[in-house]
């Protein structure tokens, strides 16, 4: 637990952040709307749902601007490399941008949730407030209808008897693209589970295009001033201590207390989302650019069991390794992108992609490579992004666990690491680096070629990591896995079991990688 | 899109809406709002709907992820045969469960969910898919040291794995025109 805090405390505290900003957000447009004079005749008919619908607004406003952050990949690869003298665990966070995605819209679902219910109840008491015949001040605030003379006056969007809260809502702005957004989300969210994402990568891709009408609908939500407060001016000739009980006599020579006036808000959401749309424009626009630059294939190789790998050449392009690239391809289909880790080394002349057939994207790629007459589809490529495998050359000792097509990112590293050997670069610090792939009886390695010890099975992670522990007893130890969740599982608690208490000595560092 | 299964989509969009819907219903009947009987009614179908949508079918191809404690549910799903089979009969279904829930402002949203998960189970239907029931395989757990198996016992060039039947295990194939930039030389550890 401990070792886990010192890697991630900027994680924890971005986290941290982010929620005390949302129960600040929400707690202080609550006692706004809960607590000040001019919501008082508001207040008066829909009680405290108003606060929780407007408490729940603002940390809707606030996480649908946080929310396009972290999709914008290219920024956060251009904050990675100013900030390249910050050690890494300060340039963690930026691999778990899809996490914070993911996390931002279950808030979301949730804030929507409140957010509705509140409104259910504000639109019921309009409602009931409007049909009611007892006299009381909410009837009579419920009565200021919009049609007369002084057409601020109106309260209550429900201006008759007999309009129902479904004909109120479909005939308003705010409530027809309530409907529309949160229909579009919840789509959103089923085509974005785990199971679908994973298995039909496609129907999620395109489906959470709809974030398009979301972001439309949220601008366009508050245009019809549905949420009202007293005027300044109103508030002046007649405040609601004065006159809230006298309002029988409202407009009578008699009292000095005149019939409220309202105003409604002009809407804010613009405010928020604005900025962040612009950046994911430019986001976009920037990968179309990228896309655009000419990316020559230099060698296509089939490989047994359906693997293609790619080596190609674009001009500017350089790369770290472990980094991953996206990739298009036009011929297979015009929007998709897909990430590939890149399996060339940095001091090669080119780099180069080993693709899995793994779907409908990557089967119909590997068949257009394979016909040998056709013209060669082009392909478009944007990035290299950065991941975790860069800090591998910082450890004395890295163990690189890769399973199946997950050995790829540690191809790029044992390939570097052997250049840099050759070169004798003097900041490398690797000096013993193990290769245990799980590949079954093969005796050379077809991504690096490099001849290995063949062994057969599963390994007893105990007894490698007895042994290491045993052989470097003093050395920090890196452990690379590229590879599924279960493995993921038995390698860390391997690394918590071997770390020894006494910092001086063997120290296992865990980190892991999946796409 | 060819290998998109709709109806694994329509699945997630129904179970959903059961929520929704018995969001909505709870909502409507606690706050006894006008017509608030249909909100009973929503919590209902809602339930019913979720208990029906619980068990995830099979996939075509590849496995299957189930979701916790479904087989109970599947047991009961499968009960029914055709009638819970056949994806036209779950979109008719739908659609007529989704309409008393639409005259009320709590459920609407239910109905249009429930709606669209019928339509896409419609293209479903359409295409031919079907629910199979995931039936529960006796679980063999091999010992982490049983892994380790003899060398093959064939000099290469070996075939791959394709060839071979090996159900559970991810693999790339032996060999391959790698060319080394330098030569290597081989260590014996």
């Amino acid at each position: 637990m401990g070792n886990w805090l010192v890697d991630h405390w900027l994680s924890v505290l971005i986290l941290v952040a982010w929620l005390g900003l949302n129960i600040f957000l929400f707690v202080y447009a609550f006692l706004i709307y809960e607590k000040a004079d001019k919501y008082f005749y508001t207040r008066e008919i829909l009680g405290t749902a108003l606060a929780f619908a407007r408490a729940s607004a603002l940390c809707l406003n606030c996480n649908s601007m946080l929310i396009l952050i972290p999709v914008c990949r290219n920024l956060l690869s251009f904050l990675r490399g100013t900030c390249s003298f910050c050690n890494h665990t300060l340039r963690k966070p930026l691999d778990h941008n899809l996490t914070f995605h993911k996390l931002v819209a279950y808030m979301i679902c949730v804030f929507t949730a409140i957010h509705i219910i509140a409104h259910l109840f504000n639109f019921e008491h309009y409602s009931r407030s409007q049909q009611a015949m007892d006299g009381s001040l909410a009837s009579v605030l419920s009565s200021l209808s919009r049609h007369e003379k002084e057409s601020n006056s109106w309260l209550n969007p429900i201006q008759s008897p007999n309009m129902t809260v479904i004909y109120a809502t479909f005939t308003s702005i705010a409530g027809l693209t309530g409907v529309i957004l949160t229909i579009a989300l919840i789509l959103m969210v089923t085509s974005a589970v785990e199971f679908i994402r994973r298995n039909y990568f496609e129907l999620f891709w395109y489906t959470h295009h709809l974030f398009i009408i979301y972001i439309i609908c949220l601008a366009l939500h508050g245009m019809g001033g549905i949420v009202r407060a007293q005027t300044e001016d109103s508030m002046g000739e007649s405040h609601p201590y004065n006159c809230s009980k006298s309002f029988h006599e409202w407009d009578k020579y008699v009292s000095s207390c005149r019939r409220p006036h309202f105003e409604g808000h002009p809407p804010e959401s613009w405010k928020w989302i604005l900025a962040p749309i612009a950046l994911y424009i430019f986001e976009r626009i920037l990968r179309f650019y990228r896309s655009q630059q000419r990316v020559v294939i230099t060698k296509v190789v089939m490989h047994p069991s359906n693997v293609l790998e790619l080596q190609m050449r674009k001009r500017g392009f350089s790369m770290e390794v472990g980094q991953y690239i996206f990739v298009n391809c036009p011929s297979v289909s015009l929007l998709e992108w897909h990430p590939f880790t890149l399996t060339s080394a940095p001091e090669e002349d080119f780099f180069s992609i080993h693709i899995r057939s793994a779907g409908d994207w990557t089967e119909n790629l590997i068949r257009a490579f394979e016909h040998q007459h056709s013209p060669m589809p082009r392909i478009q490529v944007d990035g290299p992004f950065g991941t975790v495998s860069e800090d591998v050359f910082q450890f004395e000792v890295a163990v690189l666990v890769g399973a199946g097509i997950g050995v790829t990112p540690f191809a790029s590293i044992l390939k570097s690491i052997w250049y840099k050997f050759q070169r004798a670069d003097h900041k490398l610090k690797t000096q013993k680096a193990g290769h245990a792939a799980l590949n079954f009886d093969k005796a050379t390695d077809i991504l690096t070629g490099l001849k290995q010890k063949t062994s057969f099975g599963r390994p007893m992670w105990d007894n490698e990591f007895s042994t290491i522990a045993t052989a470097y007893p003093k050395s920090v130890v890196g452990v690379f896995l590229c590879g599924p969740q279960t493995l993921a599982k038995s390698l860390s608690k391997c690394c918590h079991r071997y770390s020894s208490l006494d910092p001086r000595k063997v120290q296992f560092y865990f980190n892991k990688e999946i796409f | 899109m060819g290998q998109i299964e709709w109806a694994m989509w329509a699945n997630e969009q129904a179970l959903a809406s059961g929520l929704i819907l018995i969001t909505g219903g709870i909502v409507a009947t606690a706050g006894r709002f006008t017509q608030w009987y249909f909100g009973t009614y929503s919590i209902a179908a809602g339930v019913f709907i979720c208990l029906l949508e619980y068990p995830r079918g099979k996939r075509k191809k590849g496995s299957t992820m189930e979701r916790c404690g479904q087989k109970y549910m599947t047991s009961v799903v499968k009960l029914f045969g055709p009638l819970t089979r056949n994806y036209y009969v779950r979109a008719v279904l739908h659609l007529l469960l989704s309409v008393p829930a639409g005259f009320l402002l709590a459920t609407i949203l239910g109905t249009a969910c429930l709606a669209i998960a019928s339509t896409i189970y419609l293209l479903a239907a359409i295409r031919g898919e079907q629910w199979i029931p995931i039936e529960p395989k006796p679980k063999e757990r091999p010992q982490v040291g049983g892994t380790i198996k003899q060398p093959p016992t064939n000099p290469p060039p070996r075939p791959p794995a394709e060839v071979r039947k090996k159900p559970s295990v991810e693999e790339e194939g032996a060999g391959g025109p790698q060319v080394n930039p330098i030569p290597v030389t081989d260590e014996v550890v």
